[in-house]
Parts: structure tokens; sequence; C-alpha cells
């Protein structure tokens, strides 16, 4: 047997968080190591809305980093997360996505739970009478009580649920923290939430990439040539830029401009088409809601799992599974609120066209991740440039800077370098 | 329920439009429908749980022109190959202006020096009108069973 050798330290050239190095989406080691410290310990990860799970009975199958999980409502109307893994021989039992059941069964031994993962019942318990003797049933100390599934703590803020495996996680207002915490009010404000479907992706780049996509307001008005032709998002636009206290999580804010004339920037940048009228201007019917404010958009990411998009009228939580160092799966939940209109649903549906896995916006996120993979994969002695604006990470008033890009790995490196 | 002519024109529909998807002859997709067309792509999940999101939702000819704008100018994507093999439409109504028919589908993709894929798997849903330029959809529903996509979707399917 060979020892095991601590894996070599990243190197971060200037010692900031301004040049993250590619071994930090392609390392196997520090992929096992961020899903223990980030999505298993200390942190709240999203797994859906109280609206998926209305009823007593119902629940939804989702998952923590890559941990498979149960979200139920369960006959008393709490709600819980439970572990998708049988406490007898760890057979994943729960195959259906969603569903309304009183209990779960696990089919190899049917073993039973109900909806908060109490194991209820296990098969020849006391043992099977033959020929007037007992014969087998399990030992007298077994407990049902001590053989449940993994229960997650559950926090549900305005009809959004998260879990975590650590009982002794921060409250999850503590964990947003007040900053954040009023973005994510300012769309969660308690409404009930209609859900409008889904849409799934696998993307073949590193989980952190998403994270750092919603992070970035350089490359929407550069690549997605229908944010700055149509003003959604542009760099002269109105724009705030905030992070928590720890650099984790961040909101993204932006002012749709009026003018879609050219300006210094959008001379000579590639995907600005002067030109460009839709045939069909539905897609753009925007209409401003009064929750809004004066923001247009406002893009919110909580680390590690969540983002919250608002882009005009359409609204989606995406949730980021993480599937090794190389790949996440990217689930969207379009969804609207219980007062829309038919019209208002119709106009977030439309608008939704412009998001997700063929969005005319969304799409090229994905393509981009692909390829920065790539890229990192066939260079890793080598490391990225979030330079823009600086090297600092503080908040901002415009959007021409990578500064949370560079909290968010403040943040990483504080927690993936501390001493265990 | 349906002429062979009639049946061979729908037949003749189907492979023109596969035609010209695979071929990325953009420009002839929009003309596969009538003016207030419906074309959407929709993962099976949402359409047997009656949810009404779509991957695309387009309501009319021109929402169809401005993807192909789109594929065309705005949408950066790495480029690949699609190709679509098609079931016989098995035909659930047909009258004098209308047919209403479904056919299974699979597109494979292959992205440039690359191995071939399986890309999206699925089952079109159509109403055909009959018009005085031929059959036209009036309405082409793709449910797709591969509810995963692999990354992302820019042609028409």
């Amino acid at each position: 047997m060979s020892d095991v050798h601590a894996a070599p330290p990243l190197t971060w050239e200037l010692d900031g968080t301004s040049r993250v190095p590619f071994g930090a989406y392609t390392r196997d080691d520090l992929y096992r190591l961020e899903l223990e410290r980030f999505f298993y310990k200390g942190h709240w990860c999203y797994v859906g809305l109280e609206a998926e799970v209305p009823a007593p009975g119902d629940f939804k199958r989702t998952a923590v980093g890559e941990r498979s999980v149960i979200l139920t409502r369960a006959l008393d109307g709490s709600l819980n997360v439970v572990e998708n893994v049988c406490a007898h021989r760890g057979v994943s039992f729960c195959r259906e996505r969603h569903g309304n059941v009183k209990d779960f069964t696990c089919p190899y031994h049917q073993w039973s739970y109900d909806l908060k993962g109490n194991l209820q019942g296990v098969p020849f318990r006391r043992g099977v009478k033959q020929d007037g003797r007992v014969c087998g049933g399990m030992p007298s100390d077994f407990k049902l009580e001590e053989n449940g599934l993994t229960r997650l703590k559950v926090a549900a803020r305005n009809g959004v649920v998260f879990a975590s495996f650590d009982q002794d996680v921060a409250s999850f207002e503590d964990y947003v923290g007040a900053k954040i915490l009023g973005y994510f009010d300012r769309v969660f404000d308690g409404r009930r939430l209609t859900i409008l479907g889904y849409n799934r992706q696998r993307i073949p780049g590193n989980w952190k990439l998403m994270q750092e996509n919603i992070k970035d307001p350089y490359h929407p008005g550069l690549l997605h040539t229908w944010f700055n032709t149509f003003g959604l998002w542009r760099a002269d636009n109105r724009a705030e830029l905030k992070m928590d206290e720890h650099g984790r999580h961040a909101a993204m804010i932006s002012t749709r401009g009026h003018a879609k004339k050219a300006t210094e920037v959008t001379a000579g940048v590639a995907s600005f088409k002067q030109g460009m009228q839709l045939h069909d201007p539905r897609f753009l019917d925007v209409v401003h809601e009064p929750w809004w404010g004066e923001p247009t958009a406002v893009m919110t990411t909580l680390f590690p799992s969540l983002i919250i998009q608002q882009q005009v009228n359409s609204v989606s939580t995406r949730h980021i599974q993480p599937k090794g160092p190389d790949a996440f799966d990217f689930v969207w939940t379009h969804f609207g609120f219980e007062d829309d209109t038919e019209e208002m649903t119709r106009r977030r549906l439309r608008q939704s066209n412009l998001f997700g896995p063929a969005g005319f916006v969304s799409a090229d996120d994905g393509e981009v991740i692909e390829l920065s993979q790539e890229g990192f994969r066939q260079k890793p002695f080598y490391r990225t440039i979030a330079e823009l604006g600086g090297r600092d990470r503080s908040d901002s008033d415009h959007m021409v800077t990578e500064t949370l890009i560079r909290g968010m790995y403040g943040y990483w490196r504080r927690v993936m370098e501390a001493q265990p | 329920m349906m002429d062979f002519d009639t049946f061979n024109q729908l037949l003749h529909l189907y492979a023109e439009y596969s035609a010209a998807v695979d071929s990325s002859d953009w420009d002839k997709w929009p003309e596969f429908f009538v003016d207030d067309c419906s074309y959407r792509l929709q993962p099976r999940e949402n359409h047997e749980r009656g949810f009404p999101l779509a991957t695309l939702s387009f309501e009319s000819k021109g929402m169809l022109k401005d993807r192909v704008f789109a594929i065309r100018e705005t949408l950066f994507h790495d480029k690949y190959y699609q190709r679509h093999v098609v079931g016989v439409p098995r035909v659930l109504a047909a009258d004098g202006e209308r047919i209403r028919a479904e056919a299974n589908y699979a597109v494979f993709r292959t992205k440039l020096s690359e191995l071939t894929t399986v890309f999206n798997v699925g089952r079109y849903i159509d109403t055909v009108r009959r018009t005085s330029a031929g059959l036209k959809f009036e309405s082409r529903l793709c449910v797709y069973d591969s509810e995963m996509i692999p990354n992302s979707i820019i042609y028409p399917i």
C-alpha cells in the first residue's frame, strides 16, 4: 500500500482571486472536497418549491450535491427532506420523480418508511413460526427508531424549500444575509406560486462556471445579442452588483435602458445588430410589474446550488446538481404567481423562449461553459483572468467588472484552504 | 379514413421537413407552416403533467423566422449536423380541412470531429391543414423523451 499523498495546493497568481487556476475546475480531489464542504456541510441547498408538493403525501425526488433526496409533504402538512437510500441494503428506492404516497416501501425487502423517513415496519422482524418454533427475526435490540432514513434539516421561506445534511447549519436567514435576503424576498414575497414547468439540461462543465456565469455582467452584452440589441442587458444600463458579507451569494441588479441606439458599448461589438427587428415582437412584450421596483432584472446566486432568475416577466429557479468535476445538471423550474392573469401567464411563457437549454439568450451560456471546460482540461497548469474592474472584491454601482467572481473565490479559498 | 393520394402528400410533407432541417436549409423551415401556426418543443414530463412550459414555444410564422435569424446571426453555438429518422405517420383523424397525425422521431447529433450521439427522441403530434399551396403544419408539437438535454438545442427538431 502506498501512502495517500496530500494533493498539491493550487497556485494562485498574485495571491488573490483574480486569476483562478484551471485545476479548480478539473481536479477530482478538489471536487470531492467541494461536495463535503459546500454541498453537504455548513450550507443550505435548494430542493424545490412548496407549490411542487402542495398536498399531504406529495413528494418530489431531487438532489443535494450528488446525493438523491426526496422532498415530502407529510400527512401533518410538514415539509421533510429525506435521503433516498434504504437503511437496510442501501437501495435508492424512490424511482418516481414525483407523486403522492402514504409511505415509501423499498422494493428489495419491503422495509417501509413514513413521509418523514421514520422506519415503520420490517418484514419478519419477529421471525417466522415454523413447526412450533420461531425462526429468524431481527435481534432483540434492533429498534425501528434507530434505523430510519437520513433526515435533512429543512428551511422554507415564502414557498422556497432548502435542505442541509448539516444539522448545525446556521439559520437560512443568517446564511443568506440581510442584503441578499432582500432580493430573495423581492421575488418570493409570500404570494402563492404556480408551477409552469421544467427544463433540464446536462452541461459538460464544472458547476462553478454556472455560478460565475450569473456573477459575470461582462458577458451578457457581448455574447447575448438579444440582450444588448433590445437594451435588456447592456454595459451602459443602470446597474448594481451586490454580495453577502462572505462573497458567496450575489445579486446582479439591472434596469433596462430605453434607447436601442448604438453607442460606445455597442460600437465594435460583433453581436450588436443595429437593424434587427423581430418579426413577432410578442417575444418582448414586457409589462412592468409593481413588485419589481425600479430594476427590470435581478439575477441572484445563492451559493452553491441555486440561481433565482427575474428577467422582465420571466421568473424561474435554476438548480445546480453537480455530476463530477466536468459536468452538472441544470434544472429550470419556471413559475408564476397565483394572482397572474391568463394574459400574464401567456406573457411569462412567451418570454421563457429567451431562457432554458434552447433559449434565444441562455442556450449560448451552456455552449461557452462547455468550451471553457475543454480549455481547462487541455492546459491544466494555466489560469483564468478575472480582472475587469480591478482585482478587489467589493460591491459595484456599474457592471463593467468581474468583482463578484473574485468575491466568490475569496470565499471558496477560505473554505477550501481551511485545515480540517 | 384517407385516400392514398392524401397519405402520400402527408409522407411528402414529413420527408421534405426532415430534409430541410437536416441540410441546414433554415429558410425553408417556416414555409412548412401556415401563418398562424404553432411550433412547440416540449419535454414529455411537462406534456404529461399538464404544465404549459415548453423548451421552445412559437405562435406564428414570424416567430419561426426570428428563430432562423437567431440560428444564423445571434445564437452562439458549437456547430453540429443533425439527422432525423421519422417513422411512418399514424393518422388519427382527417377531414376536408385538416389531418391529425403523429409520428415517432429520433434525431442524431454529430459535432465536427466527434462521434455521433442520440440527441433528441420523441413524438410529433401534428395538425396539418390543406391549403392551396399543399399541406402545411397548423401545429407541430414535438414531445421529447430525452428530457435531459445534452447541453443545448439550437436547430429546429
